[in-house]
Parts: structure tokens; C-alpha cells; sequence
């Protein structure tokens, strides 16, 4: 096993795209270490991003927030800036494992480890977060959910690797919100989640909206129908029973050790219509 | 030795204050020294291979490539651990699990083992060791394992205790049965009737210390073995036993223990160390991983319970009647025996039967689990309890009072009670603030009560005074919860010094006879009456060096206070001597002083509790959040009354996570999908209330002090008490334990009739 910690992007870019066998990118390492102690993979080759100039920062732009791949949850939970405009982002990355864990682990690495459960990427997904990715031909953006495949299974090309998180500016009077159901309190993986992101016009009738439900299909859905069901309307009683009714009918569960399929459909339903409750509050909805 | 265990009544010094405990600093500096801490030259890893089938006859085993590996000093299989036992089917059993012969019984379950240089090669050197299995059918379901068609896992088990012997072998290994009376007279003067049945799921520990050992056997045939276990001389004996040792060759040294509770009860890693050892010529180390631990070491049962109960208008109880099936894992056990005793043992009942069933299944060995098996009976009989009330219209707690055991009660296990708890802690539970506090919504209130027997046993303990009049106590039951502490405080006591002048620690094997291991709840009970009778026996040389020092006789000298007094007018001018200046002058009195006992602790004196809890329930999602938790529970007398406390909020703590989340999960390959902390889920801090807590002191007539064990009691009442609050917030009775999100949120929609939302 040979471990490398690359001062650039174009280094780590070129030892990963050169490396012969099994590669794992070290970030936070919360779950690539855990999974090495745990004897399931044995990488060749290890490539600490932490190292490299400006990926363990957040910047703002003109056009919004560049989350760098090696900021830890717990930084972005310290970004007032952040919180103020994405506070369903933050608080989907402030629910990952514990306090502890989220002093080290970073919103990328939650996407690439490609987990249908991951806590960060439902809000991500609502927020309409692009990846940068830098790769042997040069740099390019993706949709967020279009990086994760499967479980455990991404887009990325051999040699990638997710540089930042970008998120736009927000529009006036847009809010967002993320819910997961755990059996505990903390410590623990989604059984289902649901993140919601709502712009409203000045009436308080929404006008953009993206809804996302995470652990109940093999990736992160974006439910189209459920946004659909919001748009055009105030956050009435019926807006929102139809939300549930498309939420839960949107779920491809399975039955598992951490839920039955009937219980991820109803409660996929009960948490998108309590984000959105959330989302359209912070929006300013009345 | 003629000494007096009977309770005395005196006032107490010492015992009943809240000193700190003399292990304290270390535990929480970090340099208590727990199993996995000890360290010696020279030492190897070992590691072992477990099975990865639920069931499976085990065809050939090559470990050649794995010998040839560099860096690998022995490889194991149960070729080398061959079958001393001599007829002793327990102990059989115990050596099967350590290392399975000719069949792998459960996924976990060990098949060979390596010692190697480093943890790397030791990986390396599993990975090269070569079975051959033949998979067969398996059976891990309870009520499955006791069907005609199971699969069974041992052809040469005919169920015992059944009046004709069976002709069919069967995964059934004993039918017991207890009670008295004509159930079918009481029914049939019952008004109501409520019957139901119960499943509940099997749990682990969850001790958050993993198995750990370094075994060291030397040439010349002796042995040391240092673990984390919470009986060292136990270990001692079947370690011996299944390696061919004398016990006296080998000595084990206890670690500081980081939780147990039953689970460290049983050897699993200890003789495979030992054998290790043995065959590489060099100190072994060997530690179990988390998902060994849960997949090889622990569990409880999984249970399925009937329970039938009659009751007349006016609250009183005629009949009830329990069928039980425990699971045992692979092996025989006493499970659901010891659940049929305490099912209805808090209860005066003229009618009473219970029978219960030993189930084989393919899952780990069960082990004794705090009160081991009374939680999952009193589930299902104070649910029961708790819907009969209900149906007459009578509170539930005046229901329980109305039927409580007394003094002179025949307990419905055999034995006739002395002086018990039960009504105590029912009156202290109704008028306790917590009962009337009032409720929100989704919320709903759910008391219940237990029983354990408690044990007392084989006690040796030495007590020793330094020439400087400090004390030095060697125990030989391990400290699982603070007991080194209360019996100084004890030893301080009977002294008649200050607490701070004694020092407790936990003797090794070959420095003490032999002590049974703590469980039982029988640490502080059994080994406080032996600190008193090895006070009482250090008294009396006091008093004889006193007498020497004074030339007076031994009979005008009397023990008070920590002095030695003349007795009499005639020594009016005698200054009383302390412990501290007769210490300091034993050199040229006689030598050291010091007080020995060895006994049996009888009279453990039985215990019973009352919890009361406040469940809130979200119908959409069936989460549930523990509001507030009250433990009500007879102590006896409380020596070290914070520890009595953290008795009472651990058991409580381990029942909640028992009833709401925490199970074993099998996939339908017989495997376990969940051997870990993160989805097998014991409560983190944020999921506890602050558990209160009510010490009742109802004194053990068979004790000096009147202490009673406390450790084991308090994780009977909760699950159902947690059942019955959840029950009356969602509005449906809840019967399978964990009651977790889904299940609770399947109930409410099936009790509204409604359908799941497509």
C-alpha cells in the first residue's frame, strides 16, 4: 500500500490516473478508514487531498459557494454565510455520524461513497449542487446526483476527483430543509430522508421547488412530480397531502435490517411534507 | 469459624456514605489496565477463523498453507483441543463452541485459530486456511426451530421431562414445568380473562470491551493467563479442564472489566489462547473484534411466549398459566426453566402453572444476560397484567397491589418468601410524584414490575493490616460495578476505621481459594459477608495483641470504634489502644495481623422492583422518545448508595435500548446482518431521560448489614413497562419486543384499518 499526499490537483490527478491497481482518495476519511480496519478493501494506492492548496476551504463568489473537497462538515456548520442562504444543506451535513466524525468528514466524500443513505446529499440534490471535477482531460461540472450510480458506484472516470461543491446564490425568499428518520437520535443511518428546496414569489406562492428522498431506491431520487405538486401553490393542506402521496409512491424500497418497505414509503411521504413545512417557513412563507 | 451472617440492626459509619471509588482516577485517566492492556515480551496475535454458515458439517480442514506462511507459530483446529471433558455435557458444549469439531453450528461460530507475529500475518495466515463444508439446512427462528419439519441441529437430542420418552429426536432439549393449584378450577371462576402471546428478540450485552486475553504457557506445564472476565477462578477451572491442566498450574488474573453482565461469564477465546500458546511456545494475545463478539460471544434468547391470566371483578387474580420457549443457540441450556420460575413470581396467586420449553436454534451459544431470562417473562406477564386491569376497570398499580406477594407467600417457583420487596415498591410507586405528573399528547404512562432470585455462593477473602494500620482487602469476586469500594466501605465499617485507610483489590487465582464469579448480583452481598467475617476474625487478633501489649486477659478487651478497650473499673487507667498503634507495635506482639474467611454466602435474599415510564409516540413515524424513567427497587441496605443507583439506571438503560431498537438480524442465509454498533442499536446518551431513582431498604435478614444483590433486577421490569407506555401512547397493544419504529408504525395502521399509503 503506498500512501501519497499531493500538493496539487494536477499531481493527485496524475497519480491516480497512472496508478495500476485499486486507488482510494483520502479526505476525512470516515469511511475509507473504517472500511480498511474492517478488512472489506485494501487500496494500492492512497491519495490525502487535504494537502492541496485551497480544498479545505469554503469561498464565496459572485455566484455562490465553493465548498472544497476537504472541508469537514463541522467547518461549514461554522459558516455563518453558509447556514444563512443553505441552512438545509448544513444541517443534512451536521447530521452525518457525531460530533467527532463530523470534525472530519467533508460533503464530498459523503457523495462519492455513493451510499443511497447519505445524509448530505438529498439536501444537496434539493439545492441543485453541482460537482467540480477535475480529471486527465481538464475540468468539468455535474449535476450532483449524477454522480453516484449505485451503491458504492459513481460516474467518476479513473482518474477523477470531486475538487468542490458548488452552490448558487440564493434567490429572494427561498428556503431549504432536510429530515431524515433514524430509530435514535444521533449516531446512526437514514432509514429515510427527504430534502426540500422552495423559492416563493411575493404572494407566498411557490415558484421553484426540488424535492429529493434519500434511502429508498439504489441512489438519491429527485422527484420531479413532488416539486410539481408544490409549484404554483401556497403551502396548502392539499399541496402538501399530495406531496406525501408522490413522495411515497416515487420509493423503490427494500427490506432491510434498517426498515420494511411500507415504512419507507409512509415515512418518505411524513418527511418530505414536514421539510417542506420547514423550507417554506424559511422562505418566509406564511 | 463460627460466624454469624444474621442481620444485626446496628447504626452505620461508613456504610451508606458516597466516597469516591479507589479505581476511579485510573478509569477515567486512562491507565486502568482493562484486557486488552496487558502486554508481554514476545507476545504473538492470535486470531481466529469463524464460520461463515449458519449450519454446516465440516469435511476437512488444511491449515498446511497457512503453517508454511513466515511469521506463523502455530495454527489450531479442534485436533488440538481434544475432548478431555470425560462425560460432562456441559462442558462438552463449552468446548464445541470454542472450537467447532464436526459441524459448524452458527455463522460466527470458530473452526481454527493462528498465532502469528503480527496481526497482518495472522489476517494472512486465515485467509490460507483451506475448509471444506457441507452446508446444511438451518433454523434460527424459535417458533421455527420447535416445528416437525425443522431442521434439526442435534439427531442425538430426545426432549427431557416429558412423561414418555420421545422417539423422534428434536431441537427441543428439556420441557420444565412449575406452579401449584388447579388452573382449570381458577379459570373457571375468572370473570376476565386475558390471553395473549409475545415474541421478543435476541440481544446482546453489548459490553463495550471486546473479549481480551494473553495466555503464556510455559514449558515446564504451567501457565498465566491474564482477561477481562467477571470470574477468574471459573475461568481457571474450565480453562484447566479443557486443556488437560491442573487448576493449580494455571493462574488467572482478572483485568479491569469494561462491562460484562453475564457475557463474561463463559470462556470462548481463553482456552483457544491457551492452546496457542501451548503449541507456539510463546505468550499469546488474543482479542475478539466487535463483529466476533457479536456474532460468537453473548447473546440472550429470543423468546415466544403464551400467557393466559384470569382475574375475578373485584381485581383478584384466580389462575395464570405461561407457556415459554427460549432459544439456547446450539447447545442445551436452562433458559426458558429460569423463565417459567420468575414469570409470575411477584404475584400471590393460588392457581399458577408455567411450562417452558429449551429451544435449539443456529445463533451463538447463549449466555446469562443480567437476570438472564426474567425480562422477556415479565414482558409478557405484566402486558398481560397491565390489559386485565384494564378490562376490570381497576388501576393498574392497585391491580399489581391487590395480588402482590407477602411475607409467607408461596412463590409460584416453590419456596415459601421471607421479608420481600414487592409491595414496598408498588406503595412507593403509586405515591410517587412521577405517577401523577401529567401527560401530553402521543404520550402515555406504563409501570411494571420484576423479580430476580439473586445468589450468593463460594466466597474466600483476606484481609491483611499493614504495620502503618492501613488495611489491605483481597477479594476474589471481579468489580463490575463499583464493589471494591462498597466492601472498603464495609471493611471500614466492622473496623470501625476511616474508608480511606482501607485499599481493595481483586486477588488473582493463586492467591486466594476459590470464589464463584460475580453474577447473581452476588459481588457486593456475598464478598461484604466475607469482609465481615475476615474483619470480625482480624478483631479478634487485634484484641488478643491488645491484651498482650496491656497483660490483661483477652476477655476483658472489647473492639469499639476502631480501639481496643479495657474492659472494667480495674483498667480505668488504661488509655485505648488504636488499630494503628496495635499494627505498629505486631512486630513484637506476635507478627502480622490479618483476618481470613471463607464461606458460602446463603440467603441471598430475593429482590423486586417497580419501574414507571413516559413514552411520547409520533403516529406518522412510530419514533418513539423516552419522556421519564423511575426506578423503584429494594436494596437491602445500600452500602455505596451512587452505585446502588447506577445498578438501578444501567438495568433500566439496557432494558430501553432492549425494548425499542436492539435485535439480532438474520438474513435468510442464516447470517447475521448486523454485527456491529451502528446497526444494532444500544442507546446513545441523547436517547436517555435522566433515570430516576428510589432506594427501598427492607432488610436481608440473612446479612449482617441486610444487603441484598441489586445489580441484576433492574432490567427485568423494563420492557415491559416501556411496552406498556408505548401501548397506551399509540393506542395498541404492542407484543413483539424491540418495538421499533416500524413495528410500532405497522400496529398503529393495522389498528386503524387503514392501508399503507401507496
Amino acid at each position: 500500500m503506498r500512501y501519497i499526499r499531493p500538493l496539487s490537483m494536477e499531481d493527485a490527478v496524475g497519480q491516480l490516473a497512472s496508478s495500476p491497481g485499486t486507488a482510494a482518495i483520502l479526505a476525512g476519511g470516515s469511511d475509507l478508514l473504517v472500511r480498511m480496519k474492517g478488512g472489506f478493501i485494501e487500496p494500492d494506492l492512497i491519495v490525502d487531498i487535504k494537502a492541496i492548496d485551497g480544498l479545505g476551504e469554503i469561498r464565496e463568489t459572485a455566484e455562490g459557494f465553493i465548498i472544497g473537497a476537504a472541508v469537514s462538515c463541522a467547518l461549514m456548520g461554522e459558516s455563518a454565510a453558509l447556514k444563512r442562504e443553505w441552512p438545509g444543506v448544513v444541517e443534512a451535513a451536521k447530521l452525518i455520524g457525531s460530533k467527532q466524525v463530523q470534525g472530519r468528514c467533508t460533503i464530498v466524500g459523503n457523495l462519492c461513497n455513493a451510499s443511497p443513505a447519505a445524509d448530505s446529499v438529498p439536501a444537496l440534490v434539493a439545492a441543485g449542487a453541482m460537482a467540480l471535477i477535475a480529471g486527465p482531460g481538464g475540468r468539468r461540472t455535474a449535476a450532483v446526483e449524477a454522480v453516484p450510480t449505485g451503491p458504492g458506484k459513481t460516474s467518476l472516470a479513473k482518474g477523477e476527483i470531486i475538487e468542490a461543491i458548488l452552490l448558487d446564490r440564493r434567490a429572494p425568499r427561498s428556503g431549504d430543509a432536510y429530515l431524515r428518520f433514524i430509530p435514535r437520535t444521533e449516531m446512526d443511518i437514514a432509514v429515510v430522508s427527504a430534502g426540500v428546496n422552495l423559492t416563493l414569489d411575493e404572494q407566498g406562492v411557490v415558484k421553484s421547488a426540488r424535492v429529493a428522498l434519500g434511502a429508498v431506491a439504489p441512489t438519491v431520487l429527485l422527484v420531479e412530480e413532488a416539486a410539481e405538486a408544490l409549484i404554483g401553490r401556497k403551502l396548502d393542506e392539499a399541496a402538501l397531502e399530495r406531496l406525501a402521496k408522490v413522495c411515497s409512491g416515487a420509493c423503490r424500497p427494500i427490506d432491510d435490517k434498517r426498515g420494511t418497505v411500507e415504512f419507507r414509503r409512509k415515512v418518505a411521504g411524513v418527511l418530505a411534507r414536514r421539510a417542506a413545512t420547514t423550507a417554506y417557513a424559511r422562505a418566509g412563507g406564511k | 469459624m463460627n460466624f454469624d451472617p444474621r442481620y444485626s440492626g446496628r447504626n452505620f459509619t461508613s456504610v451508606g456514605t458516597r466516597p469516591l471509588r479507589p479505581d476511579g482516577v485510573d478509569k477515567v485517566t486512562g491507565r486502568a489496565r482493562y484486557g486488552a492492556d496487558f502486554n508481554m515480551a514476545g507476545q504473538l496475535v492470535g486470531r481466529v477463523l469463524r464460520s461463515p454458515h449458519a449450519h454446516a458439517t465440516i469435511r476437512r480442514i488444511d491449515t498446511s498453507k497457512a503453517e508454511k506462511l513466515a511469521g506463523v507459530k502455530a495454527v489450531i483446529t479442534a485436533a488440538d483441543l481434544p475432548d478431555l471433558t470425560d462425560g460432562d455435557a456441559a462442558m462438552y458444549d463449552i468446548l464445541d463452541n470454542c472450537m467447532a469439531r464436526e459441524k459448524a453450528l452458527y455463522d460466527g461460530h470458530a473452526v481454527a485459530a493462528v498465532a502469528a507475529v503480527d496481526a497482518r500475518t495472522a489476517r494472512q495466515a486465515l485467509k490460507l486456511i483451506e475448509v471444506d463444508y457441507e452446508v446444511l439446512p438451518h433454523v434460527t427462528d424459535v417458533d421455527e426451530a420447535m416445528k416437525h419439519t425443522a431442521p434439526l441441529l442435534n439427531d442425538a437430542i430426545f426432549t427431557e421431562g416429558l412423561e414418555e420418552k420421545p422417539a423422534k429426536p428434536s431441537n427441543v432439549t428439556k420441557r420444565t414445568q412449575f406452579g401449584h393449584g388447579d388452573i382449570h378450577e381458577g379459570f373457571g371462576r375468572a370473570d376476565f380473562v386475558v390471553e395473549r402471546s409475545f415474541k421478543t428478540e435476541q440481544t446482546h450485552q453489548g459490553y463495550i470491551e471486546p473479549h481480551a486475553c494473553v495466555a503464556n504457557v510455559s514449558s515446564d506445564g504451567t501457565a498465566d493467563l491474564w482477561v477481562c472476565t467477571q470470574g477468574h477462578f471459573v475461568y481457571r477451572q474450565h480453562c484447566a479442564q479443557l486443556l488437560g491442566m491442573e487448576a493449580s498450574k494455571l493462574r488467572v488474573t482478572s483485568s479491569e472489566i469494561g462491562g460484562g453482565f453475564g457475557g463474561k461469564t463463559h470462556v470462548w477465546a481463553e482456552p483457544v489462547a491457551l492452546a496457542l500458546s501451548r503449541k507456539a511456545g510463546r505468550p499469546v494475545k488474543l482479542v475478539m473484534t466487535r463483529d466476533e463478539v457479536f456474532r460468537a460471544s453473548g447473546p440472550t434468547s429470543a423468546t415466544s411466549i403464551d400467557v393466559r391470566i384470569g382475574a375475578r371483578k373485584d381485581g383478584t387474580i384466580t389462575a395464570a398459566e405461561a407457556t415459554l420457549r427460549y432459544s439456547c443457540g446450539p447447545y442445551a441450556g436452562m433458559w426458558a426453566e429460569i423463565g417459567a420460575m420468575t414469570a409470575f413470581a411477584c404475584y400471590r396467586l393460588e392457581n399458577v402453572r408455567t411450562v417452558g420449553y429449551e429451544v435449539l436454534v443456529n445463533r451463538p451459544k447463549t449466555a446469562a444476560y443480567r437476570a438472564p431470562s426474567a425480562p422477556m417473562a415479565a414482558f409478557a406477564v405484566e402486558s398481560a397484567i397491565d390489559e386485565l386491569a384494564k378490562e376490570i376497570g381497576m388501576d393498574p398499580v392497585e391491580f399489581r397491589i391487590r395480588n402482590a406477594a407477602q411475607e409467607g407467600t408461596r412463590s409460584s417457583y416453590g419456596p415459601v418468601y421471607g421479608p420481600i420487596g414487592i409491595g414496598p415498591t408498588l406503595e412507593a410507586a403509586k405515591n410517587h410524584p412521577h405517577m401523577k405528573a401529567p401527560l401530553g399528547k402521543n404520550q402515555g404512562r406504563g409501570m411494571a414490575c420484576g423479580f430476580w432470585f439473586n445468589f450468593g455462593g463460594q466466597t474466600c477473602t483476606d484481609l491483611n493490616i499493614g504495620m502503618d494500620g492501613s488495611v489491605s482487602l483481597a477479594v476474589g469476586t471481579v468489580d463490575v460495578g463499583g464493589s471494591r469500594a462498597s466492601l472498603s466501605l464495609v471493611a471500614a465499617e466492622e473496623l470501625g476505621i476511616a474508608y480511606e485507610q482501607v485499599k481493595a483489590v481483586v486477588a488473582d487465582t493463586s492467591s486466594l481459594g476459590y470464589n464463584d464469579m460475580t453474577d447473581g448480583s452476588r459481588g457486593t452481598f456475598s464478598s461484604s459477608m466475607a469482609t465481615i467475617s475476615a474483619a470480625r476474625n482480624a478483631i479478634k487478633i487485634l484484641r488478643e495483641r491488645a491484651a498482650q501489649m496491656w497483660d490483661i486477659p483477652i476477655d476483658d478487651v472489647v473492639w469499639e470504634k476502631g480501639h481496643a478497650i479495657a474492659k472494667g473499673e480495674k483498667y480505668g487507667n488504661l488509655a485505648a489502644l488504636s488499630l494503628r498503634e496495635i499494627a505498629a507495635a505486631s512486630g513484637k506482639t506476635g507478627g502480622p495481623i490479618a483476618g481470613h474467611s471463607e464461606l458460602v454466602a446463603d440467603g441471598a435474599g430475593v429482590s423486586f422492583a417497580t419501574h414507571i415510564c413516559d413514552i411520547e409516540v409520533d403516529p406518522e413515524t412510530g419514533a418513539t422518545r423516552v419522556l421519564r424513567y423511575t426506578v423503584v427497587q429494594d436494596a437491602g441496605k445500600a452500602v455505596h448508595p451512587t452505585y446502588v443507583e447506577g445498578q438501578y439506571q444501567g438495568g433500566a438503560a439496557q432494558g430501553i435500548g432492549w425494548a425499542l431498537n436492539e435485535e439480532y438480524v438474520y438474513g435468510k442465509d442464516g447470517r447475521l446482518q448486523n454485527p456491529g454498533f451502528l446497526d444494532y442499536r444500544i442507546p446513545v446518551c441523547s436517547d436517555l431521560p435522566m433515570i430516576d431513582t428510589q432506594i427501598l431498604e427492607i432488610p436481608n435478614p440473612n446479612h449482617p448489614y441486610g444487603v441484598r444483590g441489586v445489580g441484576e433486577t433492574s432490567i427485568v421490569p423494563p420492557l415491559a413497562a416501556i411496552a406498556n407506555a408505548v401501548s397506551n401512547a399509540a393506542g395498541v397493544r404492542m407484543t413483539h419486543i424491540p418495538m421499533s419504529p416500524p413495528r410500532i408504525l405497522a400496529a398503529i395502521e393495522a389498528e386503524r384499518g387503514g392501508r399503507w399509503s401507496k
